[in-house]
């Protein structure tokens, strides 16, 4: 019974609304961790995971209020107790790693002062005994150079180095229990694993317990031994790993493992005019060459996805198509017409048959315009439809993207981001286009929704033979709609073709290290991949690390 | 109604003193009991019924001043308020929007000129031009127009960079649409907040002005140069020199109160969208 | 080896500072002799007789050219050579050589009382934010912003010098005043500015405070189980530094211009009261000279201020 390290029970926890009344985040949860115990606690945005892992430090957000329940660590108390208690037990018996590393290390100091801060001030540490167990950390968490790493400042160092470093902060005065809060999700697919392996290893060689906080089920799967799912502040289910991902009970856990299952119908390649082709492209910023010989092809109804991590140039391809940042060399073709590079030069019914779709509806939407006349504008601009002609095909587009026809009098602000991005495509849709480029239109949408969005691009192409150039950083949505595949990195394409032929082995080293590092929903994925990799490495294959290493 | 029921007692306070300074603007000739350069008494007579604030250094009525002022020291600061922001609003959107060289040439010659501090700046110029209602309003606006350049541009860059203006300019929209369908109806309520600011701004440096005799020019009445005009009844224990003084300093809070409500309003606003 | 990057970027601002001094200059210059219209007439008036328009024409060098003027005139400033009051027909460096130490002393012992004490009630307030003590202090200072320097200025005059009859209401001082004898005659127009520049100060120290203070850092700090004490010194503070001293700075460069005002309202023999005496008289020389040196001042202080947050600026300090 008293195994327990952290006993949560019936918390409730309030936060400030937009005109300061209260409203719950948290609405009476319970929570058990043993010692050693890695527990995941996974939900969408909005669950009130982050706010229960602070609150397990007696920890609340400027307006936020653990207003009832109780929270034991180790026996203590710690809803309602005295900052001088609070104070002895953070840092020493349970730890944070926040999510965001560059910004939760102090840009004034050191990293190894403020690594060892917390076990010299209060944990009983001499500054030396603290400064070689730090370096013996940075070696488990393969930082560079342990010797010198903590020399350094902390925007010195890269942002998976970073997190790794504050890891080894949480570790330092060896607490009873880390609490995990996204650690991984501001970094890169490929950086994500290394990140993850390194966590993981370390907790279990040091034995500590660990609350691992994630919107990513395969993710937590591979480091937890039992989930939590939450939803709106709530438990849904809770229950070994395995039996969450293999027999979940609740409806909602059940969707989000069967995330991701949509797929298109395959679709023979048409041997007509490419909708949309560019060839040997080169383009910069300034001086910076960010695209190096860029020739791609897409077809008459067709899903080209372009993947690859931040900083590979695919955001700037769908800016070169569009006419934003004209190519120092290289052409660009629609439907066989050749399109000048810039933007000015290109007529308006060029404009009209490229149509972009943004990853931020947020910011894609004018807040002052109504949704009648957000979509409205193209049909005025481009087909000179107005009054009542133009209000009944803004309503057929609403209803084309799911949408009830009351939206149409709405502001940005009246609706959520899938609604928003739905919005969106309702815009771009209304022009008409040929093609349709997708830059990351899922990426800022919580799983769920972003799978309606998917399904519903899907079946547009289906009905009204669209072409789709797909922007992403997420090979399971690339899995999930693709026809063809462009691996791009570093400005260049490393591989592209059929999507079965990018997905089935051979790959080059840079697409198998991409396709390896995205987490699949089994257990035993992550020490699976790097073994082998390990293995690849010792039969002296090629195999591509981060470059974060 | 609704909105006033809800503001902060500082907010109501604050609007309560704009909407009397209004009004004695507008109707202050009307309401006073004398005429504007009446000489009407003795010199710096005491409180009475007759002369309900005294009278000033000439013998002059000051409440009768007092309300003929508000019109000239008001309505110069408003015109030249007016004035400075059809100025650097006008400069500040064609700079975010247009950028390039255009942006630059504008940023640098607005940085120089507000690199001089404005009333120095100020001091150098009358010290050359004829002494008029329009010079005066002129260099207010032209010093102060440097300020709503500045944020005008960085407003309406902040607005410009939005994905929804990208979408118009790949949609094929001209520049005017751009400026006033997408840019302009964001960026307008901090403009708003500015716009009290830079009248106070206005105001107080014009009543500076006034005060060191190179504003609004006698016998018109201004409450700087009624200020300036009694300083000596200080050392004789009267207050008369205080009274226009505060009339400048209440209604520069009462705008600054309305300001801060707005500012705040139009934060919470922004963070609920 | 290459330079330090702080040291490119200390050379860039203070580049920057000369180029927009000697632009202001030019602005200056432009300010008082290329308005339209003639200066001579401008500075007569329109009754003036032709032979005393022309008299002022030669005396002022109209008849060269622009350029060669402006060119005389800076290098004439450079040198110290500020030429000759039309008025009085004084060399204006004898003239300006006292008003500018009594000028120079009036701001700095403003200084030296409103910086602590802006500091100070910045920390505090930020320390208590949304509190009472917080609350009030923003209402006053919000008053004190608003009243225009003369009003506070008599305010004062009239209770302590007229009511209570313990400061003088003129701030007269002449050279060879002893130091507590002068900070006596000071000490009306010096709390004057100081309660003007306090509020400005402290307002925006209060500001740059709950600024760091907000930070993820700080919340790891706090997460970390530090003092409260630790928290504030160790993180707080050296990421709050920059823009203090920012603050600090660009505050002092307001204080040397908002003495103008309050040299007129004390009679006080400083520079502010003679650029204003000049300005009526239409003395072109003078108010020039004036100008630049309130400008310099200005634009140095600024200068000051850039490279100061730019030196206690920790990110800029380590490069990569």
């Amino acid at each position: 019974m008293t195994t327990n390290l952290l006993e949560i029970d019936d918390l409730h926890i309030t936060g400030q609304g937009e005109s300061g009344e209260p409203f719950e985040i948290v609405k009476g949860i319970s929570l058990r961790l043993k010692r050693g115990e890695v527990l995941g606690l996974i939900g969408e945005s909005g669950a009130g995971k982050s706010t229960l892992g602070l609150a397990s430090l007696g920890y609340a957000r400027h307006g936020c209020r653990l207003v009832h329940g109780s929270i034991r660590l180790g026996g203590k108390e710690l809803l309602g107790a005295p900052p001088g208690l609070l104070r002895t037990i953070r840092g020493v018996n349970v730890a944070y790693v926040a999510q965001s590393a560059a910004a939760a290390f102090n840009p004034a100091h050191r990293l190894e002062d403020q690594i060892v801060e917390a076990a010299v001030q209060h944990g009983g540490y001499s500054i030396a005994e603290a400064r070689a167990e730090a370096r013996r950390l940075y070696a488990k968490l393969r930082l560079p150079a342990p010797e010198r790493f903590g020399q350094r400042y902390p925007h010195q160092v890269s942002g998976g180095q970073l997190q790794r470093a504050m890891t080894v902060m949480a570790m330092v005065p060896k607490p009873d229990i880390i609490v995990f809060d996204e650690p991984t999700t501001a970094l890169d697919v490929t950086t994500q694993i290394e990140v993850l392996a390194a966590i993981k290893d370390a907790i279990r060689c040091e034995g500590m317990a660990a609350l691992y906080i994630t919107h990513d089920l395969a993710l937590v799967a591979q480091i937890a031994d039992r989930i939590m799912v939450l939803k709106d502040g709530k438990l849904v289910e809770e229950g070994p790993t395995a039996q969450i991902l293999h027999a979940p009970r609740a409806a909602y856990t059940k969707a989000l493992v069967n995330v991701h299952r949509v797929g298109g119908v395959m679709k023979p390649p048409s041997g007509k005019i490419p909708s949309l082709e560019v060839r040997g492209i080169d383009a910069a910023y300034g001086l910076l060459r960010v695209l190096h010989d860029v020739t791609l092809r897409l077809d008459h109804g067709r899903t080209v996805a372009i993947v690859g991590e931040s900083g590979s140039g695919k955001s700037t391809l769908a800016r070169v198509v569009t006419g934003l940042l004209p190519p120092l060399k290289g052409e660009i073709w629609l439907a066989g017409e050749r399109l000048p590079g810039a933007l000015a030069q290109r007529s308006k019914d060029q404009l009209r048959r490229i149509q972009l779709v943004y990853q931020m509806p947020d910011v894609a939407l004018n807040p002052r315009q109504t949704i009648e006349e957000i979509i409205g504008r193209p049909l005025t601009f481009y087909f000179g439809h107005r009054g009542a002609e133009r209000r009944r095909r803004v309503l057929r587009l609403l209803e084309e993207v799911e949408l009830p026809a009351g939206f149409a009098g709405r502001y940005p602000a009246e609706l959520s981001g899938g609604q928003k991005q739905r919005v969106c495509i309702a815009r771009a849709l209304a022009a008409e286009p040929e093609v349709m480029i997708c830059d990351e239109v899922t990426s800022a949408l919580d799983a769920q929704v972003a799978d309606g969005v998917l399904r519903l691009l899907l079946r547009l192409q289906a009905e009204t033979g669209l072409s789709y150039l797909f922007i992403t950083h997420d090979l399971a949505t690339v899995k999930a709609i693709a026809d063809d595949i462009v691996v791009m990195y570093q400005g260049k394409i490393v591989q592209q073709g059929r999507k079965e032929e990018v997905l089935t082995p051979p790959h080059h080293p840079y697409t198998d290290l991409l396709l390896s590092s995205v987490p699949e929903m089994e257990l035993g994925w992550l020490d699976r991949t790097l073994a082998e990799r390990e293995a690849r490495k010792a039969r002296g294959e090629r195999v591509m690390e981060s470059a974060d290493r | 109604m609704k909105t006033f029921a809800r503001m902060p007692l500082s907010a109501k306070a604050g609007l309560l003193i704009v909407l009397v300074f209004a009004f004695a603007a507008i109707f202050g000739p009307w309401l006073a009991p004398h005429g504007e350069a009446e000489i009407v008494g003795d010199v710096w007579e005491p409180f009475s019924t007759t002369f309900p604030l005294g009278t000033d250094s000439l013998g002059r009525d000051i409440l009768s001043r007092m309300l003929w002022a508000a019109r000239n020291t008001i309505g110069v600061a408003l015109a030249a308020t007016l004035l400075s922001f059809a100025l650097g609003m006008t400069l500040g959107y064609v700079a975010a929007v247009v950028g390039g060289w255009v942006d630059l040439v504008l940023s640098r010659l607005i940085d120089t000129i507000m690199a001089i501090p404005t009333l120095i700046f100020a001091l150098v110029v009358l010290a050359v031009l004829p002494p008029s209602l329009l010079t005066l309003i002129l260099v207010i606006a032209v010093l102060d127009s440097t300020r709503v350049f500045r944020l005008s541009r960085a407003v309406a860059m902040d607005v410009a960079v939005m994905d929804y203006v990208e979408v118009a300019r790949l949609r094929g929209e001209r520049l005017p649409w751009i400026i006033f369908r997408e840019v302009l109806p964001n960026t307008l309520p901090p403009l708003i907040a500015e716009f009290g600011l830079r009248f106070c701004f206005a105001f107080l440096f014009l009543s500076s002005l006034s005060f060191l005799g190179l504003g609004i020019q006698p016998p018109a009445a201004d409450w700087g140069g009624m200020v300036r005009d009694n300083a000596n009844a200080i050392s004789f224990g009267l207050i008369v020199p205080l009274i226009p003084a505060a009339a400048i300093a209440i209604l520069t809070i009462g705008v600054n109160l309305v300001v801060d409500w707005q500012l705040e309003r139009s934060s919470t606003v922004r963070r609920r969208a | 080896m290459r330079a330090h990057p702080l040291l490119k970027l200390v050379a860039q601002r203070l580049a920057l500072g000369l180029g927009t001094l000697l632009v202001v200059s030019v602005l200056i210059f432009i300010g008082t002799q290329l308005l339209p219209g003639d200066l001579a007439q401008a500075i007569l008036g329109q009754s003036a007789t032709p032979e005393a328009v022309a008299n002022i024409r030669a005396e002022l060098g109209l008849d060269r050219p622009a350029h060669i003027r402006y060119l005389d005139w800076l290098f004439g400033f450079l040198r110290g050579d500020f030429g000759m009051s039309l008025a009085n027909k004084q060399p204006i460096a004898e003239m300006i050589a006292g008003r500018l130490t009594n000028t120079l002393f009036l701001a700095g012992v403003a200084a030296f009382v409103a910086v602590p004490v802006a500091v100070s009630l910045g920390i505090l307030a930020a320390r208590f934010r949304e509190t009472w003590i917080d609350k009030t202090i923003s209402i006053v200072t919000l008053a004190a912003i608003s009243m225009p320097e003369f009003f506070i200025g008599y305010l004062l005059i009239y209770i302590f010098a007229v009511k209570l009859l313990v400061a003088p209401s003129l701030a007269s001082i002449y050279p060879g005043m002893a130091l507590p004898e002068k900070l006596g005659a000071v000490a009306l127009p010096v709390a004057t500015l100081s309660l003007v520049v306090i509020a400005h100060m402290m307002r925006m120290t209060r500001a740059a405070i709950v600024n760091v203070m907000a930070s993820p850092y700080i919340e790891m700090a706090e997460l970390k189980g530090l003092s409260r004490w630790r928290i504030t010194v160790r993180h707080a503070l050296p990421n709050a530094l920059s823009p203090i001293i920012n603050v600090v700075v660009l505050n002092l460069a307001y204080l040397v211009v908002g003495v103008v005002v309050v040299e007129v309202v004390f009679v006080y023999p400083g520079m502010g009261q003679l650029m204003v005496d000049h300005v009526a008289k239409r003395d072109v020389p003078v108010v020039q000279t004036c100008g630049m040196i309130f400008a310099a001042t200005y634009i140095l202080l600024n200068m000051t201020a850039d490279i100061l947050s730019i030196l206690a600026n920790p990110r800029l300090r380590h490069p990569k």
